[in-house]
């Protein structure tokens, strides 16, 4: 199994925390690095994401964050 | 696998910000761009991209166009419904979207937004309520809250000074014609995804056809609620509902009974409406040779406004397409009044005649007014009866003749427009004599007057051969 996981662009993002406050499973948070406009973005950090997309439909920036949901490796039947 | 992502009906950047920039302009925890993303998810799950046309409001989102690759019109404070009813009575197949703020729908668009929803026009309305003017600066909004401090309301609005906020699912769901009014929130995740299903729900009614949809959305703005972001999420789940409560006010399977959908009026009827059957057998239908730009200037009460009707009516007549823009001042007469006429063989972008290539200047005022407006090359045709100057311009053609004293040999004095239009007629060819006396009898309301408005035709365009032809 692959892991779920949020894919987070990090100079849309505009450190509003919405995410991070939203998050279920604290996988998001707020660094001190700051992006390209002016903003402390947020990072991913792997904390057993269930894919709920709830970051993506709270973050207002269209293109932000992208969910994924893990998949099955396909099965080698050598 | 990813499984929620950037919907496809965003564009991929968004130029607003620069070459290559991909964020929006909206403030850090702002309701408009979760707005966006839930409609343009919508837009692109039920495949209507290619045929949504997107009206922009004034205020944070007048920029949408920056942000929808669909069709895109702005429109004036408060407009976007009655713009919306023009694309979509235009064009049948297109999906409208008016998406406004609450100073632009329930302050000074109320009005469009009321009669957009009375005459159940097919639209989906987004409504975003936050409770201020954002783009301003925080002013106080219509629906601003009882108590709640704004830049123009610093200790707080009163219902006694400033009156009690509006809510609009509320007043529209008092009136007959919408088929869908719900209002949602975008307070936290779960009040999303519900709000989503929602705007879902109101695009697939246009897609079926059902007519007016109204979604409110309770959206925050956390700038000029001076909050954080989070906090204002809070404070919308906190405040605004309680006033504002969500939930469905309408839901029809189908539009109200007895409320059918008026097709656009056809090439073929258009002609019939304006008096241009093919009964009238005219003699021609000459080729126009250049575009008209005819200004048609006097009193009010010489007949320059019907003039400019028979003008265009003739144009029709003869297949051409035209325009009539009247101009005038309160007086019904004795002011001065012009009429701009445009005839061409294409279609016809704006009504509006700046520098007209003909001017009928039937007083002095208006030869006064419009002199100098005409283009190098043009022509103007000046009513001597009641004008006894010459034209100053060496650059132009001038016709003078005794336009009120044809006319009253006619036997009417009103009818000196008609005998200015025979000359203009007679002299440019954009329209031929038989037109004009076939067309009169349908355009001119007064049946017993027909007979000297065509004698009046005879004696102009006599006056024109015998006086008028060659003289420059």
């Amino acid at each position: 199994m692959l892991e779920n996981r949020v894919e987070i662009e990090i100079n849309q993002c505009k450190g509003c925390r919405l995410c991070v406050e939203t998050c279920p499973t604290d996988c998001l948070v707020q660094g001190s690095a700051i992006n390209r406009i002016g903003y402390q973005y947020v990072r991913f950090e792997q904390k057993g994401c269930t894919a709920c997309g709830f970051c993506y439909y709270i973050c207002p920036e269209p293109g932000a964050i992208t969910v994924l949901r893990g998949e099955k490796k396909a099965v080698d039947h050598g | 696998m990813v499984k929620h992502a950037k919907p496809r009906a965003f564009y991929d950047e968004f130029f607003r910000r620069g070459p290559g920039e991909k964020n929006t302009t909206y403030c850090p925890g702002c309701g408009h761009g979760n707005a966006h993303k839930l409609i343009a998810e919508a837009i692109t799950e039920l495949g209507i991209q290619d045929r949504t046309v997107f009206i922009s409001p004034v205020g944070c989102s007048v920029f949408a166009y920056y942000y929808f690759d669909t069709g895109n019109v702005q429109a004036a404070h408060g407009r976007a419904p009655a713009v919306a009813t023009g694309v979509a009575r235009a064009r049948e197949d297109a999906i409208l979207i008016s998406y406004q703020g609450d100073g632009d729908l329930a302050g000074i668009g109320m009005g469009a937004i009321m009669h957009a929803a009375n005459r159940g026009e097919h639209m989906a309305v987004f409504f975003i309520n936050n409770a201020i003017y954002g783009m301003t600066g925080g002013q106080m909004a219509p629906t601003t809250l009882v108590g709640q401090r704004t830049l123009t309301t610093p200790d707080g609005r009163t219902a006694g000074r400033e009156g009690f906020p509006i809510g609009m699912c509320e007043i529209l769901d008092k009136l007959t014609a919408p088929v869908f009014i719900e209002r949602v929130s975008l307070g936290d995740p779960g009040r999303i995804i519900r709000a989503r299903r929602a705007v879902k729900k109101a695009l697939t009614n246009q897609v079926d056809r059902k007519g007016f949809s109204f979604v409110e959305i309770l959206s925050p703005c956390p700038i000029n609620w001076k909050m954080t972001p989070v906090e204002a999420r809070k404070w919308l789940i906190a405040n605004l509902e309680p006033l504002f409560p969500l939930g469905s006010f309408r839901n029809l399977e189908e539009p109200p009974a007895a409320y059918g959908y008026r097709k656009p009026v056809s090439d073929q009827e258009l002609l019939e409406i304006f008096a241009a059957e093919k009964s009238l057998n005219l003699e021609s239908r000459r080729g126009l040779v250049e575009d008209q730009y005819v200004k048609i200037a006097g009193f009010g009460g010489q007949g320059v406004m019907s003039a400019g009707v028979l003008l265009a009516n003739c144009a029709i007549a003869e297949e051409n397409n035209a325009t009539w823009l009247p101009s005038y001042g309160p007086e019904m007469r004795g002011g001065t009044a012009n009429a701009g006429v445009i005839v061409s063989r294409d279609q016809i972008g704006s009504p509006v005649v700046d520098h007209a290539n003909f001017l009928i200047a039937m007083n002095g005022p208006s030869l006064d007014s419009f002199e100098d407006s005409v283009v190098p090359g043009g022509t103007i045709l000046v009513n001597t009866s009641l004008i006894d100057r010459k034209v100053r311009r060496s650059d132009v053609k001038v016709l003078y003749a005794p336009l009120t004293e044809i006319a009253a040999q006619a036997g009417l004095t009103a009818a000196a427009t008609v005998a200015a239009l025979t000359m203009y007629a007679a002299e440019t060819g954009a329209v031929s004599l038989d037109t004009i006396k076939k067309v009169i009898p349908l355009s001119i309301k007064k049946k017993s007057l027909i007979d000297v408005n065509i004698k009046a035709v005879d004696l102009a365009a006599e006056y024109h051969a015998n006086n008028l032809r060659g003289q420059i």
